[in-house]
């Protein structure tokens, strides 16, 4: 426990895609573009490997678009959308008493084993999420929104995967 | 129409612009937090039926944005061109869809809630987003070996109502419908599966559904704004600009363009089949009127340093083609100043002006007559700049910076 504050429960999910809904629209009405997370991250990564690696960065495609030259990696919205997800989640967690130190997980899993798989799922969605350029946010939800098809598609191949494989990872969860 | 999306950038300095980007991500993170997204065990209960939190959280916002979106369209507040639409890469999108599937199960969370669940210092989260870094690190080190994948089935700025050729109000309508029965479905299963004294269905939610339902239909009854719509809204201030002859660019203010290597001259030639085979410019599209309207996201998806330029044989159809790309908001449109006939006045050589005239023709017709139909092959179709840089004319173009916005998520 880090703070004295009482743990409260979670909104009722309507209440939750509500507002969600209501601040994305209020993204796309105020700057034309939805929200996003992976694009965020990638940057932020690719500040880092700029930092280590530049004479890599600069033969790499994929990453000269973002980091070639003189070009700063920071310099691009989503970077601040992902920071400000830092401070609101952060700030929400505050609030409501729900910052602690923990490992949340299934009954049956040792911590060790959560840990692991955890590092393995973020790989995989780090990897898909740029394959398909963008994540559940940067896609699903902000490519749903305004009709995209292959946001559509998007969305139900990520919905067919979790549940293809939900029955042989039931050991963590449930 | 008032202008959209706001010029943050002039209005607020580039600082000023990031802040509003902070805020709008802190109102992002806040709410994925209160709704639970922090917690992995309350994600991944999801695909076990248990707690459908995922899907209603998911699908609410979804159709309140949209609703609202369209709607706001619809009355001319918001310009849909202007919006940012994920591009379609079909394949890359569920194949990268299908493994972020199973990186959701494994790993309990998407990049966005594992942020959230960081944030409140849950472990899980932040070995998850450490993974996602080493995941899109592996991404940027492998994409090379399958670049072709990556940019395979590409179809452009591609929309439901364009899938299912409807009109966008039924399909919003529709989208509606689909996720009201989406959540019925959830609440079933959560009754059946869940843990029910966990389980709240607040009574208010069908006025809630009533509501966002009441406002597809306002959307659909509304309809979206035509492009003859969309150009009466601003064709006083656009007329004047016609008029006052800003907007027609001098043969050699093109060449010059052309001739730039850090612009991209995207030439639009209007005219007939038979025209465009006789003689056209350099790299040109040939893109009749009556196709114009849907290469407009197209055009959107050009780079930002693209300068649209409009030809017809005088100026008569180009100026018709120049209302509608500009109501639909496609950034740096020009007229080529008299046509393709002006063109060959200006860099046609002095034999082929002299045999070649047509003293009578029609207006918007060829001036000249071509011996064969070559194409880009006759001279003229690409001057060399040195020989005509005397020539002087008044530069008119002014680039502006694209207004709409430029990427999604995947930034």
């Amino acid at each position: 426990m880090l703070t004295q504050r009482e743990t409260k429960p979670y909104v009722t999910p309507y209440v939750g895609g509500i507002v969600l809904g209501i601040v994305l629209f209020a993204a796309f009405f105020i700057t034309g573009n939805g929200l996003g997370a992976s694009g965020g991250m990638n940057r932020l990564l690719v500040v880092v490997e700029d930092w280590i690696a530049p004479w890599h960065v600069d033969r790499v495609p994929y990453l000269i678009d973002m980091a070639g030259g003189n070009r700063n990696p920071l310099d691009s919205w989503v970077v601040y959308v992902t920071l400000g997800t830092i401070l609101g989640g952060f700030f929400s967690g505050w609030r409501h008493g729900r910052l602690k130190v923990e490992i949340d997980k299934g009954p049956r899993i040792s911590n060790r084993n959560r840990l692991l798989m955890a590092f393995l799922g973020g790989t995989l969605m780090g990897y898909g999420a740029r394959l398909a350029r963008g994540c559940t946010s940067g896609q699903a939800l902000s490519g749903g929104a305004v009709l995209s098809v292959g946001s559509w598609a998007f969305m139900l191949a990520v919905f067919a995967g979790g549940y293809a494989l939900a029955y042989f990872v039931r050991k963590a969860w449930i | 129409m008032g202008e959209f999306p706001l010029p943050l950038t002039d209005m607020l300095g580039q600082n000023g612009a990031y802040l509003v980007y902070l805020v709008i991500g802190f109102a992002f993170g806040y709410t994925l937090e209160i709704a639970g997204f922090g917690k992995s065990t309350k994600l991944a209960a999801q695909f076990y039926l248990r707690d459908m939190t995922v899907l209603k959280v998911m699908f609410s916002a979804i159709v309140v944005a949209m609703v609202l979106i369209f709607l706001t369209s619809g009355l001319g507040l918001l310009d849909y061109n202007l919006i940012w639409v994920n591009p379609t890469y079909l394949w890359p999108g569920i194949i990268g869809g299908l493994i972020m599937g199973v990186g959701f199960i494994v790993g309990g969370f998407c990049p966005g809630t594992s942020i959230v669940s960081a944030a409140t210092f849950k472990i899980d989260g932040i070995v998850f987003v450490l993974g996602v870094f080493f995941g899109i690190f592996l991404f940027g080190e492998t994409v090379g070996l399958y670049e072709g994948f990556w940019h395979s089935s590409y179809m452009g700025r591609f929309t439901l109502p364009e899938l299912f050729n409807a009109d966008t109000g039924v399909v919003v309508v529709g989208v509606v419908i689909m996720a009201l029965a989406a959540f019925a479905f959830a609440e079933f299963m959560e009754k059946r599966f869940g843990d029910r004294t966990q389980l709240t269905f607040p009574r208010w939610r069908f006025s809630a559904a009533g509501a966002v339902l009441a406002v597809g239909v306002t959307t659909l009854l509304v309809g979206q704004p035509t492009n003859a719509d969309k150009w009466a809204a601003i064709a006083p201030e656009q007329e004047a600009r016609l008029n006052e002859r800003a907007v027609q660019i001098h043969p050699m203010e093109l060449l010059t363009y052309m001739n730039d290597r850090g612009i991209i001259t995207y030439v639009i030639d209007v005219r007939s089949e038979s025209d465009f085979n006789q003689f056209h410019l350099i790299d040109a599209h040939h893109i009749p009127l009556a196709s114009l309207l849907g290469t407009v996201s197209d055009l959107h998806l050009q780079p930002d340093n693209t300068l649209f330029v409009i030809t017809s044989n005088d100026e008569t159809a180009a100026t018709e083609a120049w209302k509608i790309l500009t109501a639909e908001a496609v950034p740096n449109v020009y007229i080529l100043e008299g046509g393709i006939n002006g063109w060959l006045t200006t860099f046609g050589d002095e034999e082929f002006k002299q045999q070649s005239f047509i003293a009578d023709h029609p207006d918007d017709r060829l001036a000249y007559a071509f011996p064969l139909a070559l194409g880009q092959r006759f001279p003229a179709a690409n001057p060399n700049h040195d020989v005509f840089e005397d020539v002087e004319y008044t530069s008119k173009v002014v680039l502006t910076i694209k207004r709409g916005a430029t990427s999604g998520g995947c930034g």
